[in-house]
């Protein structure tokens, strides 16, 4: 049994920041770096501002402090998550960082779900971000080498997102969870992050579709986190060979953010891209009632790369109840 | 499903490459590139007077450096998504990897951060250039003799 039915956790309010990429993009976004820099030294200076940003938002909106947050969990791509931890010295609020890759927004909301639900916390943010260029520069070529990309590639969302959690009833609650396990189909291509994490997208929904006996058409919509193009068309092709299971209510969140002419190859990857699509395209549609996020991360480290290991991956997912 | 079934999956869905126009638009405009540097060895010569040997060094000197002031410039990474092989094999790429290297570091110091990072991908080129470059000259003379 992976999977926890939640009886009183809402998601009450989000604040979000992006980059120029995703601002010029098929979305709308109110807040948006002009550039890379955003005013600061380095581009790792400036993804912790973006935390710090849409942290400070967050409190305001709600006439907060930070001693009124008890808890706030979250993390990043770069190395010991240093935008959350780095950004999180200057508050002074309890934080657990956890590190799933690009699902970790959805384990940060299924850590603090369960906490909200034992009533010992009443409030609760989650809150993540990504950086084109820190984690270009991590996982791949220098910034400015601008290294040829292949089709099947994706590419790094710009931005920050803060949610509060609280048990204060809203119009979106976090109804059930399925924590994935890591799945590794041999793929050691860097370059085709779709591929190795649609296996692990695959075993996440048909856990939790097995543990709540529920059918995949239960759900208005599956939402998945940054598959892109390739990585879609891969796990709907899986599904139905391996499970005779026909996706149709799909969205994946990787391909709603770029346009066709941004050069941005099979589609937007990071942890911020599923919680950007979510908070500002699905939950303000108001279209669809039961929602199933599944978030995919791909678990590579260069140096495992390096020495020739294939990629493990997660999916991690949470079902949300629209009223 | 096993790993092999699951990698003609992956086959099917993987968008392939042009090869084709990469290579061709590779020749021709690498080809031009070359002819690019053959003018300005002809024109130097002619100009200052060198020996050809002189006059190939300065040529290589003032592609080095336009490659190295573009990329400062924020311009070069941008030419290769058009240009791609033909100007990232010829000297011009060489110098282009070694500038964006110390780039990306120059925030985190001189020693630690350009002087430790800045041959990061360079520094095979330089490795194995030598390394073939000692083959060749052995082989050069058990040919001569």
């Amino acid at each position: 049994m992976s999977s926890i039915l939640f009886k009183n956790v809402y998601i009450n309010d989000n604040a979000m920041i992006v980059g120029p990429y995703e601002k010029a993009g098929k979305l709308n976004f109110n807040n948006a770096l002009t550039d890379f820099y955003d005013n600061e030294k380095t581009f790792e200076d400036a993804e912790i501002k973006m935390q710090s940003t849409v942290l400070d938002k967050l409190l305001y909106n709600h006439n907060l402090r930070p001693d009124d947050i008890d808890v706030i969990v979250g993390g990043d791509l770069m190395n010991q998550i240093t935008a959350t931890s780095y950004n999180l010295k200057d508050y002074n609020i309890p934080f657990l960082g956890i590190y799933s890759a690009c699902a970790s927004f959805a384990e940060s909301v299924i850590v603090t779900a369960n906490l909200l639900d034992t009533r010992f916390f009443k409030k609760g943010v989650v809150i993540t971000s990504s950086h084109n260029l820190t984690s270009e520069k991590q996982f791949r070529f220098p910034v400015e080498y601008g290294a040829l990309k292949p089709k099947r590639s994706t590419f790094t969302a710009t931005g920050a997102v803060a949610a509060l959690l609280t048990n204060q009833e809203s119009n979106i609650k976090v109804e059930s969870a399925t924590i994935g396990k890591v799945i590794d189909y041999g793929i050691k291509d860097t370059f085709n992050m779709g591929a190795v994490m649609a296996p692990a997208a695959a075993r996440t929904i048909l856990d939790h579709l097995k543990d709540l006996k529920r059918d995949i058409n239960y759900y208005d919509l599956i939402l998945t986190g940054d598959l892109g193009e390739v990585g879609t068309n891969i796990l709907t092709d899986f599904l139905y060979q391996n499970n005779k299971i026909k996706l149709k209510n799909h969205l994946d969140a990787g391909m709603q953010i770029y346009t066709e002419d941004q050069e941005t190859f099979a589609g937007a990857s990071g942890p911020v891209a599923l919680p950007l699509v979510l908070f500002n395209k699905i939950l303000n549609q108001k279209k669809y009632k039961k929602i199933l996020v599944v978030a995919t991360g791909s678990l590579h480290s260069p140096v495992m790369c390096n020495q020739k290991h294939t990629i493990p991956a997660i999916a991690h997912a949470i079902s949300l109840e629209v009223k | 499903m096993n790993k092999k079934q699951y990698e003609k999956i992956v086959k099917k869905h993987t968008p392939k490459e042009d090869r084709f126009i990469n290579a061709l638009s590779a020749f021709i405009f690498g080809g031009l590139l070359g002819v690019l540097a053959e003018a300005i060895t002809k024109l130097l010569r002619v100009i200052f007077n060198l020996t050809v040997l002189d006059a190939t060094v300065w040529m290589m000197i003032v592609f080095i450096f336009t490659a190295c002031l573009l990329t400062a410039l924020g311009v070069f990474d941008k030419l290769t998504t058009f240009f791609k092989a033909a100007i990232i094999i010829p000297i011009t790429g060489f110098a282009h990897s070694v500038t964006s290297a110390a780039l990306d570091y120059k925030q985190d110091g001189l020693i630690q951060g350009v002087g430790s990072n800045c041959f990061k991908m360079a520094g095979s080129v330089i490795l194995y250039g030598v390394i073939s470059a000692f083959i060749l000259v052995i082989i050069g003379v058990i040919i001569n003799v």
